[in-house]
């Protein structure tokens, strides 16, 4: 007997942004746009309340839906910023980042066999979540002409009626996407005349530059079909400290923790002190940080209008997703790197909908945003 | 949309962007930054652009020292609070100066060559000031963040190089 991987494994390939990742690691002196997580560290009030949670000595399990003073503050939270109404000790389930709570869902919620959309690009452990679970994945590649909103019209062509359900990040990862109420509630629509449930990741929800956002679970008939996956990685800067949530009816909650509590038991205890306090004393740093992306969104969109690099005006996360002006983007993006020691992901890296596109992170310093895009700048004459 | 704000802000985070960066980080344009910070200078918002200079780090013999002191004033009918800050704040060796609530009236801050030069300046400019009752002088040791910026180097990017 020999340690070969399970068929489920061998059928997922690796992370295609891996490659870069290697590439880039035995380079000094680069400056890297290809960051999907923040340059800031998290707010020093949670920091220091993880640190005093430590010095309590408070390291022992959580209740398996995580601590109740969190869950109700996740409530309050969600209520405020989204509209959300979600009861802390039913409906909601701390885990360890939004990516455990969507394999939770994959799993917990469809069967081997069941077919799941996925709006294309699309973050990289959507594919390989559902793949381990036995789901057939239907693509729903966005388009560049509609600025890589999910519309009912690439919903139909794709064959995504006949899904169970859809998954999708608004705002977006890789594009920088985001969708208004409008738009949402075409999709809203579509979702609910061919029942399908939906896995909404909003962990980009307080990172919207030209609207609000709007939760599909606010619109009338989608409470009851929709699993929200949020946490504290991007808004707040912690993504180190592995701590999301996701927010659905009873059923859906208890049959994910029936998982998770046998998998992860409970999230990090750590995390959680941090995040209560983050929750309670950190919504001003939240509001500066946007502020800083905003102002940093302004300044890369204009910098490839100047060098005319064709890119829509992302209006939320903290990416950029500008077409790339040579047939192969990974091709672009490796001589980018070895010539002018600047980063960036080629689209691909996040699905054949990414594909002729860069994902431009705008999550840098502003002097080194600078000096990168003078590199491209010089790059492309 | 931008505020005339945001380019206060953003001259406070970095005095040396320049217009056409401010322009690209706003929704203005260039001759509008141009015109907003020039309009701000004109009524007295802006008062100067200064470098925030940790002076453990120049590696020089020049030493410069520096003191908050307290300062504790009389009032009487023909003297107001204006008018003794005027007299100190005239003195170049005085880098700031407040009136504060609590203890003490005054919050002075004074920066010389040497202890001896600050010393000498509190007792032979300031303490003679007949409205000036009482001075405790501190003497900066260790300055670990000035106007916004920490003085420590922790803040190296330990962040992958490329992640999804």
């Amino acid at each position: 007997m020999t340690f070969e991987p399970a068929d489920r494994v061998d059928s997922v390939p690796p992370s295609g942004i891996r490659r870069f990742f290697e590439l880039a690691e035995e380079m000094d002196d680069i400056i890297s746009l290809g960051v999907g997580e923040p340059d800031f560290s998290a707010p020093w009030a949670a920091r220091e309340a993880a640190i005093a949670s430590l010095e309590r000595g408070q390291t022992s399990y959580t209740a398996n839906r995580g601590k109740r003073e969190l869950r109700e503050r996740i409530a309050d939270y969600e209520a405020a910023a989204h509209n959300l109404q979600y009861d802390p000790d039913e409906e909601i389930l701390v885990t360890a980042g939004a990516s455990e709570g969507l394999d939770l869902a994959f799993r917990a919620l469809l069967n081997p066999g069941d077919s799941i959309a996925i709006a294309q690009p699309c973050y990289v452990s959507y594919v390989p979540g559902a793949t381990f679970a036995g789901i057939d994945v239907v693509d729903v590649p966005t388009r560049a002409a509609d600025e890589f909103k999910l519309t009912r019209e690439v919903l139909e062509s794709s064959g995504a009626a006949e899904a169970d359900a859809l998954v999708y990040c608004y705002p977006n990862n890789p594009t920088g996407a985001t969708m208004t109420a409008e738009e949402m509630a075409d999709v809203a629509a579509f979702c609910r005349e061919n029942d399908l449930l939906v896995f909404a990741d909003e962990i980009y929800a307080d990172l919207t530059y030209e609207h609000d956002h709007t939760s599909i679970a606010t619109l009338p008939g989608m409470r009851e079909r929709t699993v929200v996956f949020n946490g504290f990685s991007k808004a707040f800067a912690m993504t180190g400290f592995r701590l999301g949530y996701a927010m659905a009816p009873p059923e859906a909650i208890e049959a994910m923790n029936r998982i998770h509590q046998y998998s992860m038991l409970s999230a990090p205890t750590t995390a959680q002190h941090a995040a209560i306090e983050a929750l309670d004393n950190c919504r001003d740093e939240v509001t500066e940080m946007a502020a800083q992306y905003d102002r940093r969104r302004k300044y890369v969109l204009t910098r490839f209008e100047e060098m005319g690099l064709d890119c829509f005006p992302a209006s939320g996360a903290f990416y950029a997703f500008p077409e790339c002006p040579w047939d192969d983007a990974g091709e672009f993006a490796e001589s980018l790197l070895q010539e002018k020691r600047v980063a960036v992901v080629p689209g691909t890296a996040f699905g054949e909908g990414g594909s002729g596109h860069l994902r431009v992170s705008y999550a840098t310093g502003l002097d080194d945003l600078k000096e990168a895009m003078a590199r491209i700048e010089s790059f492309l004459n | 949309m931008s505020s005339r704000r945001e380019i206060l802000d953003l001259l406070r985070e970095n005095a040396r962007y320049t217009t056409e960066d401010i322009a690209r980080l706003t929704d203005y344009s260039e001759s509008e930054v141009a015109e907003i910070i020039d309009e701000f200078e004109d009524a007295g918002i802006i008062r100067g652009y200064q470098a925030v200079v940790d002076w453990n780090a120049v590696e020089s013999d020049e030493e410069r020292v520096r003191a908050t002191v307290e300062l504790n004033v009389t009032l009487d009918r023909e003297t107001s609070y204006d008018d003794i800050s005027d007299r100190i704040a005239k003195f170049p060796e005085v880098t700031s100066l407040r009136l504060v609530s609590g203890d003490y009236d005054f919050d002075l801050e004074v920066e010389g060559d040497s202890m001896r030069e600050v010393s000498h300046f509190i007792s032979d400019k300031i303490a003679p000031i007949p409205e000036i009752t009482q001075t405790v002088t501190h003497y900066i040791m260790e300055s670990y963040k000035e106007q916004g910026m920490e003085f420590d180097d922790h803040d190296d990017d330990d962040r992958l190089s490329v992640s999804p």
